[in-house]
Order: structure tokens, then C-alpha cells, then sequence
């Protein structure tokens, strides 16, 4: 299985849908999603608009794949429920857990 | 009627030039304000609502009740969020923390917290917006996107800016971007330094060292040449007014407060050839007010506990995903802020097992969760506060519209008073 490394941020479409409610469909759209490069798209044989499971050690998300322009072997997800399933709570004495940096499993969603 | 020079509540860049439209007390357009602000105010609820109860609609005094209930039963009470809420609400929280000997935390904790842990060891080089505006012409943007998470900042402060000293805006800067990632932002920089993931450490102490004449025997350090290296510590030691602004993309990653330490180093080693400063990018409105209200009323940013009859500081202990995720608190109040929605699962599911109690304007994840909802006003919107800009600046903020709902300091007020009868 492919690892990569997970960026998790804020874009402007879940800023914009914010105020509008975390149960919108625009909320739900803006932060539900994984962006990857073509180039690893065309790899894994992934399609944008895509179902995938994403996968770390502390959790997975079903995500819907959009293209970006990205650094191979680097995917980012918005900042959302997806992005919270995906991270771990250890903080290392910080308070802020490791929210940028994790590796990460991508595979299209079968069934 | 149009009411001019609104503060905008939602971001740390609180853009005091928006125009709001309203009428019937009804918001009806907005002018100047970005695409996040503008969904603000046109979004902002306005009908009454009642406070909530174990899923049921209940008066005033009967939520105040359940809610003080819950704390005074709490062995380890916790209060979090207050980012998006004004200053004297928050001083309220910490006097409620400091009386129920309770821990009190604000987003802080996953946004810039480690920044405060490395000022605190390095000190801060820092300066306002308005100098930025007006001197700089050397500014960096590291680990962060404006143009996507503070859409106003380069025209009203830094990139685009005109000033005394920066009569042609864009024309008289130097804009470096240093991410991962070629962001909305990178696109706009005149250098683009495309760092590897987690080597922010790695780069930070290569620039000091080359500031202070070192000589490097490798050809590249965190992805990025020591040539464009070299280029980046002549172009800060030779600018009038130098600015990094940074954002999560140093916080969040690897080694988080020191990474942040070296940057502030850097900064305050270069104001032996220049001028040059630090700010960090705060996300939520009032955030940074949450920083400095808790620093003037406990002496610590974030991460307060009184559990002892006074204040104490650490960081990982008395942070919200730690107590959380480590199932050490036993209820929660939760003001202005969304933890079930922002916090990683394992932290948040905890706030389905204890008793919780919202503050907010929004029906938010964790008020779907909560046992007591205590629907408030918007500061900024429909009630007056105040607010501190990224750069620490305390603005006044207006009220746009009535609203029949209290605010966040009202409201603690009453759990104060039920508390302590």
C-alpha cells in the first residue's frame, strides 16, 4: 500500500461554508474531500471525484479524491471531520497533536 | 441604512472598513468585506431561540441552573474555546475557572500554542499591522495562506499595502513564501521556497547559522539549495523592515515550539542589521484576546489549571486534547467554539460521555452533543465587545442588529452568581 504524507489546512471553500452550519451540503463538500497530484492519481488508478479510504494509525475517513497541484506523494485534506478522524490526540507534551506530517493510506473505496 | 467602519469578527485580520447594509434589522448586503466575512454576517442567526435542556426547551433561570449544577457537581470541570467570543467574556470564563478551581484552555492550545511556548523562551520581535503597512519591504510568509485563510491581509496590510515608506504597494516588497506546498499564496510570492515536509527545524537553524557566517558543506538543506538559502539571509539582512508571518504550517509540524523558537531567534538576531519582526497568523476573531486576557488575569496564554486556588501553566497537561483524549475532566463548558468539529475523534468523543454545556450563537456538532445549549448573541454582529488583532491591537466591536439573545459575559454572569449562592 502506498504511504503519504498527510497535510491537513484551512481552504477557502470551508471558511466560506462555516458560517453557513458544519450540516450544510457546502460545509460538508468544502471538508470532505483529499487532493492528490496527478501523477500519483494516475498510479493508484484513481479517478478525481472518487471515493477513497484514507487511512492512518489512528483512524480512517472515506473522502471524496479532487486534482491538485501537489508534491508527489503528498495529499491534503481540509480541516473537518475527515481531517479529525485522521489524527491521532498524542501531543508530546504540546497540547497541539500532530495535525500536519502523518502518513497515510489511500485506496479507492470498493463496495 | 448603512452602517460603515463594521469590524469584521471572523478572522484575526478584523478588517475595520466593512459597510453593512440593514434593514428591519435584517442584514441585508456587505461591502468590502472577503468571501468568509461577507458569509458572516449574511449567515449570522437572528430569531430568538430558548436555551436547551436535555433535548428539551426550557426558561432562562432553569438552563442557568442545570448549567451551574453540572460545574459545582464536577470534581474537574473543564472551560474551553473562547476564540470567537469578546474579551469580556472571557475574563468572566477565567473568573468561573478560578472559581470552580477548574482547567481553562482556548483553541490557542491547537493553533498557535506552541508559538506562545517559543516566545517564552526567545522573547518576540514584534511590531503592528500598521507598521508592516507603512515600513516594510521584506515580507515572508511561512507555513501560512492568506490568500485563502486571511483573504484581506495582503491588501490591507502586507503585500499589497500602501503606506508612508511604501508609496507603490506590491512594487516597493519582497514577497518570500515558504511552504510544502505551492499554495494560492506561493503564487503570489516574487521566491517560493518549497520546503520538505517536517524540515521547517532543519531550515530555521541553517539561516542563523549562515547569518552568523557559517560555512555549509552540503548542497541542500530541507529540499531547498544552500544557494537559494544564502540568497534569502543577504535579501533579510538587507531589507529596511523585515516580517515573517507564520501560520500552522510551523506549529503543527514536527518540532512545533522549537521550530518556532529558531524562527523568533532568527528574527531577533537579524535586528543587528535591520529591523525585522515575527507575527503569527491568528486564525479565529478574538483569539489572540483570549491569549492576552488570560496572560493579564493568570500570567499564562492557554493551558490554566486552578485547581489548586491558583493559576497553574503546562502545556500537554492542562490542554484540551490532552485532558480530553486522556479522559482526566468530568464536564465541559464550552464558549464559542466548536471542539466536536475541530478537535481530532479521539479528544472529542470524550464530550459525548461527560456533561457539556455550550455557549453559542450556532447550533453547532457540539451543541448536538451537549446537555445544557445556551444560544447567545454574535459579538461583532448583535452584541458590542471587544476583540485583539493578530497583531494584538484591541478593537471595539459594533452591533449591526439586535438580537434577543444574551451575551456569552451575561450569561456567565448568571452561572457566576448561581454558582456561588
Amino acid at each position: 500500500m502506498p504511504k503519504f504524507i498527510l497535510i491537513t489546512g484551512r481552504t477557502a471553500g470551508q471558511g466560506e461554508a462555516l458560517p453557513k452550519g458544519k450540516e450544510s451540503e457546502d460545509y460538508r463538500q468544502a471538508t470532505e474531500c483529499i487532493e492528490m497530484n496527478p501523477v500519483d492519481r494516475e498510479r493508484l488508478g484513481l479517478q478525481a471525484g472518487q471515493r477513497v479510504r484514507v487511512r492512518t494509525a489512528f483512524g480512517e475517513a472515506v473522502l471524496v479524491l479532487r486534482e491538485k497541484e501537489l508534491p508527489e506523494g503528498m495529499v491534503f485534506v481540509p480541516l473537518g471531520p475527515g481531517a479529525n478522524a485522521l489524527i491521532g490526540a498524542e501531543t508530546r507534551g504540546t497540547g497541539m497533536p500532530d495535525s500536519k506530517g502523518l502518513e497515510v493510506e489511500v485506496e479507492p473505496l470498493c463496495g | 441604512m448603512w452602517i460603515e467602519n463594521v469590524v469584521c469578527p471572523f478572522c484575526g485580520c478584523l478588517c475595520d472598513d466593512i459597510a453593512v447594509e440593514v434593514e428591519d434589522n435584517r442584514i441585508k448586503s456587505v461591502k468590502r468585506a472577503c468571501s468568509n466575512g461577507r458569509s458572516v454576517f449574511l449567515h449570522a442567526p437572528t430569531e430568538a431561540r430558548r436555551p436547551v435542556v436535555d433535548g428539551k426547551e426550557v426558561d432562562w433561570p432553569d438552563a442557568i441552573d442545570a448549567a451551574a449544577r453540572i460545574l459545582m457537581k464536577s470534581a474537574s470541570p473543564l472551560i474551553y474555546g473562547l476564540s470567537s467570543t469578546a474579551s469580556e467574556a472571557q475574563r468572566k470564563a477565567i473568573a468561573l475557572a478560578d472559581l470552580l478551581g477548574a482547567s481553562i484552555d482556548s483553541t490557542s492550545s491547537i493553533c498557535h500554542g506552541p508559538t506562545s511556548i517559543g516566545i517564552q523562551s526567545q522573547g518576540e520581535p514584534t511590531c503592528t499591522l500598521g507598521e508592516v503597512k507603512h515600513r516594510s519591504d521584506l515580507v515572508i510568509f511561512w507555513g501560512c495562506n492568506p490568500v485563502e485563510a486571511h483573504m484581506r491581509h495582503f491588501a490591507r496590510y502586507s503585500v499589497l499595502a500602501r503606506g508612508k515608506f511604501t508609496p507603490q504597494g506590491r512594487k516597493d516588497r519582497t514577497v518570500v513564501v515558504v511552504d510544502v506546498r505551492p499554495t494560492l499564496t506561493a503564487r503570489n510570492a516574487d521566491i517560493f521556497l518549497q520546503l520538505r515536509p517536517g524540515s521547517d527545524y532543519e531550515v530555521l537553524i541553517t539561516l542563523r547559522a549562515m547569518l552568523k557566517g557559517a560555512r555549509l558543506d552540503v548542497a541542500e538543506v530541507g529540499g531547498v539549495s544552500v544557494a537559494q538559502l544564502a540568497d534569502l539571509v543577504e535579501r533579510m539582512k538587507r531589507c529596511r523592515f523585515g516580517v515573517v508571518f507564520f501560520g500552522m504550517g510551523v506549529t503543527q509540524t514536527g518540532g512545533k515550539h522549537w521550530s518556532i523558537a529558531e524562527l523568533v531567534a532568527l528574527a531577533a538576531e537579524l535586528n543587528a542589521h535591520t529591523r525585522f519582526n515575527v507575527m503569527p497568523m491568528r486564525g479565529h476573531g478574538n483569539v489572540a484576546g483570549a491569549d492576552c486576557t488570560l496572560t493579564w488575569q493568570t500570567g499564562y496564554p492557554f493551558a490554566v489549571n486552578f485547581a489548586r486556588g491558583y493559576p497553574q501553566y503546562n502545556p500537554g497537561e492542562f490542554t484540551a486534547v490532552d485532558l480530553l483524549a486522556r479522559q482526566e475532566v468530568d464536564a465541559a463548558l464550552i464558549i464559542a467554539s466548536d471542539p466536536m468539529a475541530h478537535l481530532p475523534r479521539q479528544a472529542a468523543e470524550h464530550l459525548n460521555r461527560i456533561p457539556t454545556i455550550v455557549l453559542d450563537p450556532e447550533m453547532n456538532l457540539t451543541a448536538r452533543v451537549a446537555r445544557v445549549v445556551l444560544p447567545t448573541a454574535i459579538y461583532g454582529i448583535s452584541a458590542v465587545g471587544t476583540a485583539y488583532r493578530m497583531d494584538n491591537i484591541p478593537l471595539p466591536l459594533k452591533k449591526v442588529v439586535n438580537s434577543p439573545q444574551p451575551t456569552d459575559e451575561q450569561v456567565l454572569d448568571w452561572i457566576i452568581e448561581r454558582v456561588k449562592t
